[in-house]
């Protein structure tokens, strides 16, 4: 075993620095694989940075307070054994990698639009290999890949796809029903050349990842819904007409919150970056008329029941065992393995991204 | 998403509002930018370039060159906007106020008011404010304050280029008459920029930076040099929460509120004058409201009572800068009563 570093990490498109919250483990402290070791927050997000393996935290080089750039030494581990003067020295010489060529191109080049039949969806595309395809749920953005698509971009090619009135994609949403949005996620995976792919799909994109694995299930290796919509008629009223109706930064936290088990968690970044897009002329009106179509009266009208039951390739469902938005008993409807993940409410994939990652990597390899 | 700067942003979300609206006008000194010149017909595009392409594509009735008469363009603005127009005029600065002050105070204000609510004013104004390119006391000043006194008028002003395109939308679609300020030194700021119309609702303040320490309330270009301040400030331990209204009428009251209850202590930045000033406007309300929780007295960085000087040297002395913002604020932290 050698020396190895714990470096600020790069969480989403905009990060360049972060600030040290919290260690969660004391110096000399053992952690195993998994285990939250510190609480970074940037201008997005606050999150924890888990252990990647086992290991002990021989020495804390980032005190609390301090923010760094990414790739900056935060911490160094260990063997037991391992001479302070040897640590001393492992600090001493740590010199922050540039960013490579290759992560720059890619902070350059930014999400893209594709185009289908006159209307645009945005996408952001990362790595290469067999394609996974990432969809948001209600009201979201390619943003709540944030933590997922990094993890899956070193062995995949990985496009997380902005759904029809959401984000920055177009705000023509047709009927805006389970159909609709199948439709656009269809074309779009069409012209981006993507003849099959593992498809995840997080809530109201849960329900349209399992529709279009339905509809050409030679094109899904295999499905992730990770708390999706269609498996049950409950759903958070209070969220969906919340959100919709928000327009000040007060109300767009509040509807917010619900989302997750930690309101912390929850950074003035995010709202505003929910009121950005809400402010775009015709965003309300498309999350309106989804809303009508997937959950009118405050019950979902959608059910994808049927046809998660009858899919062939290997699906698997995450739910965070707080959900507020989806209730995690839904996951009973669907007879395939759920992994509840605990201290998380509707996103997991975002609460608790390292076990999540964990679990959808070793779905997709098997 | 683009980076565009403030001229840009504000060419956008004209063009894109007269495309949408065709009752959307524009009126004023050299919009047409050259026309009549020998530069020939929209060489230019205003004196800060705003209005370029918009008399290509519009035409000459929906983009209005006038003479160098201010009552005029007011009184038209004024009338048209009464009369089912939604009027964008142009005030190139807004140290001549003075001169059209009957049609924008006493006329466009009081229409909604004095007509029982059946008349709509859907006016907007866009004005030059500031001082810093020694263009001398009768080209420097932020009068927003003498208009954010007028019941009646609504007062924009815009830090950032994504502010500036979302507040102008929005004013154009406002019923009211709206005083739309530009900062001359501001218009080749850039930020991120969405390429499609949206607004930025008024009344609500931008919270350009979290901290728990201090409250910074600054407007306009003080709103960069509070953000350096607070950046230096940082380092010393000190975290400034750093609030941009971004509309002085309506003013979003409950986040400077929300804010000094966490942080007990204000300093207020602005460019403008200090008497009967937006500075003194924030200072009253939180003195009003917020007097319990206050650990320090509230503090005003602005300019001194005085005309803007001319001399460079004098002018850099005259605006607030980030080391006076600074100072300020570690005096608040610091006092002890």
């Amino acid at each position: 075993m050698s020396i190895t570093p714990i470096t600020m990490p790069k969480w989403g498109l905009t990060m360049t620095e972060g600030k040290v919250v919290q260690w969660l483990k004391p110096q000399g402290g053992a952690f195993a694989k998994g285990e939250e070791l510190l609480e970074i927050e940037t201008s997005k997000i606050t999150n924890v940075l888990e252990a990647e393996e086992d290991g002990t935290l021989t020495r804390i080089v980032a005190p609390e307070d301090t923010t760094l750039p990414i790739g900056a030494l935060l911490a160094v581990v260990a063997p037991e054994t391992t001479p302070a003067a040897e640590v001393d020295a492992f600090i001493a010489g740590f010199v922050v990698p540039e960013p490579s060529e290759e992560t720059m191109a890619e902070a350059e080049a930014g999400p893209r639009t594709v185009d289908i039949g006159g209307r645009s969806l945005r996408y952001l595309e990362r790595g290469a290999g067999v394609p996974v395809v990432m969809l948001h749920g209600f009201g979201a953005d390619l943003n709540t890949w944030m933590f997922t698509q990094p993890a899956l971009a070193d062995r995949h090619r990985t496009i997380a796809l902005e759904l029809p009135g959401h984000g920055g994609s177009t705000k023509d949403v047709g009927a805006g029903t389970l159909d609709a949005l199948a439709d656009a996620v269809e074309a779009a995976l069409a012209t981006l050349d993507i003849d099959r792919a593992h498809l995840i799909g997080h809530s109201m994109g849960g329900a349209v990842a399992a529709a279009v694995a339905a509809r050409r299930p030679d094109r899904a290796a295999t499905l992730t819904l990770i708390a999706p919509a269609g498996l049950g008629p409950e759903i958070n009223a209070t969220f969906i007409d919340g959100f919709v109706r928000a327009t000040r930064r007060k109300d767009a936290e509040a509807v917010l919150r619900l989302l997750v088990r930690d309101p912390a968690l929850v950074s003035r970044t995010m709202v505003e970056d929910m009121l950005r897009n809400k402010r775009i002329d015709g965003a309300t009106a498309a999350l309106e008329t989804i809303a009508h179509a997937w959950f009118p009266g405050g019950h979902q009208a959608v059910d994808i029941t049927a046809s998660v039951a009858g899919l062939a390739m290997a699906v698997q469902l995450i739910w965070g065992a707080d959900d507020r938005i989806v209730p995690e008993t839904h996951a009973l409807a669907a007879r395939v393995p759920v992994h509840v993940v605990e201290h998380a409410g509707h996103l997991p994939h975002m609460e608790k991204a390292g076990a999540v990652n964990d679990l959808i990597r070793r779905f997709i390899a098997a | 998403m683009a980076q565009k700067t403030i001229r840009q942003a504000l060419h956008e979300a004209l063009a894109q509002e007269m495309r949408r609206d065709p009752r959307v006008v524009v009126i004023g000194e050299d919009v047409a930018g050259g026309a009549g010149t020998g530069g020939g017909r929209d060489a230019a595009g205003g004196v800060l370039g705003v209005t370029k392409g918009l008399i290509t594509e519009f035409g000459e009735d929906r983009v209005i060159d006038t003479p160098i008469t201010e009552s005029a363009i007011m009184g038209m603005a004024a009338g048209s906007a009464v009369s089912g127009l939604r009027p964008v005029a142009e005030l190139m600065f807004s140290d001549f106020l003075g001169v059209c002050f009957d049609q924008i105070y006493n006329q466009a204000a009081k229409f909604r008011y004095m007509f029982g609510g059946k008349a709509r004013t859907p006016l907007v104004i866009r004005t030059m404010i500031g001082a810093g390119r020694s263009a001398a006391a009768q080209h420097s000043q932020s009068p927003y304050g003498i208009f954010t006194s007028v019941p009646g008028l609504k007062v924009v002003i815009p830090s950032n280029a994504y502010d500036a395109k979302g507040l102008l939308i929005q004013a154009i679609r406002d019923d009211d008459p709206v005083i739309f300020c530009e900062h001359k030194l501001m218009y080749d700021l850039k930020t991120e920029v969405p390429d499609e119309a949206y607004t930025v609702p008024f009344g609500e303040a931008n919270i350009v930076r979290d901290g728990d320490d201090v409250t910074i309330v600054a407007f306009a270009r003080m709103v960069h040099y509070a953000a350096a301040a607070a950046e230096t400030l940082a380092r010393e331990g000190i975290d400034c929460e750093l609030i941009d209204p971004r509309t002085t009428s309506p003013l979003d009251a409950d986040t400077i509120l929300d804010s000094v209850a966490r942080t007990g202590r204000l300093v207020v930045v602005d460019e403008a004058t200090p008497r009967c000033s937006m500075a003194a406007d924030i200072a009253a309300l939180v003195a009003e409201h917020a007097f319990g929780v206050l650990k320090a007295p509230i503090r005003r960085v602005t300019a001194p009572h005085t005309p803007v000087p001319f001399a460079p040297g004098l002018e850099k002395l005259y605006i607030p800068d980030s080391d006076r913002i600074a100072a300020v604020v570690r005096e608040a932290q610091g006092y002890a009563r």
